[in-house]
């Protein structure tokens, strides 16, 4: 039933099942380890994206665009108009950002719909036996994004206010320029912006976490179908009726969670922007 | 939930993804799309004018049949005139030639009539004297004669004439 049997020793119960299907392909020790799985689908999940977005950017036509160009142009149109209406100073470099977010995270989420097991079974027949398709479902890929995205609004801010500008800011507001107030101004602050990244992130990887553990429980209904009763019967049905009703809200929830990130990432940036 | 390298990594990865798109996707895309704004832009525009002009032309073509058609009235009037003056210059001139036709025709007969008259004369005179000359069994001198002849003729001719 699952990839785990394709391991060294099959799952011999449900928690085994499950600690096996949340296992990491790891390699390194300690800090200085990269879960590879992670990594390697969202690199091929980035690279097929971009490369199908690109080749329609270089094949794009001014006349009538084709089916694929038409789509990306929607997107893209989609996209433009979102980050138009909250970010209103020049948006060349913000916009392909939110783009790259929203494709990226709603593909990497997407994964979550494949078959459980089938990426642990491709992975079995190269000899790897720890495989997590859902990159979102890594924290380290979430604060990995929620801390460039910091990176950016920290960029915004200086660009905006300048140094001094953005460093009074810190001290002076929201409560004011009294030198009394400077350090629970700069506490608030901090607190403020810190606050920014950690709550993309753990939005990000709490949703698809739990999604993947969803998934995992609803398969565990129909692991005894090969013994044949009558409550494994009725457990089979209970894993195809549940997982596909999760399967169609999980759609809802991975493309409201990738639109959620680009938006708030466009939302800090403006609020990077303005003046206190 | 694991926190280790990997999150370098994904950041390098992220950060090149932008890189990626921030140059080489956002800006053809969003070329191709505002271009084919500004042809459809455009293209309303060119037929927008070209409702305009037709609107135009409509008006002149108006205008020029409408002179057409004022010209064609004039012309048809002028013709109508010309024709009246036509028959009545062929009415008068057949009219002239009427009378002159019917003047010379009596004049000639007159001269007919008179012409005739002359022989008449002429004839009744010498029957008459070839009458006398019978009667008489001799010859007459016409010449001695002459006033009796005359008188006679005179009166046949008065009598053709009150029978005539």
């Amino acid at each position: 039933m699952s990839a785990a049997e394709h391991a060294t020793a099959g799952p011999a119960n449900s928690t085994e099942y499950i600690t096996h299907h949340l296992t990491h392909l790891r390699v390194g020790e300690g800090f200085w380890s990269f879960h590879v799985d992670t990594i390697f689908m969202s690199v091929l999940l980035g690279v097929v994206t971009l490369g199908l977005f690109y080749s329609a950017g270089r094949k794009a036509t001014v006349g009538v665009p084709g089916k694929w160009q038409a789509f990306v142009e929607m997107v893209v149109e989609f996209i433009d108009t979102t980050v138009k209406e909250v970010f209103h100073l020049d948006r060349s470099f913000l916009a392909p950002l939110a783009l790259t977010i929203f494709v990226w995270v709603f593909l990497m989420n997407a994964m979550d719909l494949l078959p459980l097991d089938l990426p642990g079974k491709v992975a079995a027949l190269f000899g790897i036996h720890y495989w997590r398709a859902v990159p979102t479902a890594d924290a380290n890929t979430t604060f990995a994004m929620s801390l460039t995205v910091l990176l950016v609004v920290l960029f915004y801010s200086f660009k905006a206010k300048g140094a001094g500008g953005y460093v009074h800011e810190l001290f002076t507001a929201p409560f004011g320029s009294n030198p009394v107030l400077w350090i629970p101004n700069f506490v608030l602050n901090l607190v403020e912006l810190l606050s920014k990244p950690v709550s993309l992130a753990m939005r990000l990887f709490g949703n698809m976490y739990a999604g993947e553990l969803v998934f995992m429980l609803i398969a565990l209904l129909g692991a005894g179908v090969f013994t044949l009763t009558f409550g494994s019967a009725f457990g089979f049905f209970g894993q195809v009726a549940m997982g596909a009703v999760w399967a169609i809200f999980h759609i809802l929830i991975i493309t409201l969670q990738a639109f959620i990130f680009m938006m708030l990432t466009v939302v800090y940036s403006a609020m990077a922007t303005e003046h206190h | 939930m694991d926190i280790n390298a990997t999150l370098l990594g994904q950041m390098l990865v992220f950060g090149v993804l932008i890189w990626f798109s921030w140059k080489f996707i956002w800006p053809p895309l969003t070329k191709a799309i505002e271009d084919r704004q500004k042809k459809i832009a455009e293209g309303l525009a060119a037929a927008e004018r070209g409702q305009t002009e037709l609107q135009s032309a409509h008006g002149e073509a108006q205008v020029i049949v409408n002179a057409a058609r004022d010209q064609a009235k004039k012309i048809v009037d002028q013709a109508h005139k010309r024709e009246v003056e036509i028959v009545d210059e062929a009415r008068s001139t057949a009219m002239e030639e009427g009378k002159r036709i019917v003047d010379s025709s009596r004049q000639d007969a007159a001269q007919e009539k008179s012409r005739a008259r002359d022989e008449l004369r002429k004839d009744v005179a010498s029957l008459a004297v070839a009458g006398a000359s019978r009667l008489l069994q001799r010859e007459i001198d016409p010449k001695a004669h002459a006033d009796l002849i005359e008188q006679l003729a005179r009166e046949i001719e008065g009598g053709v004439t009150m029978h005539g």
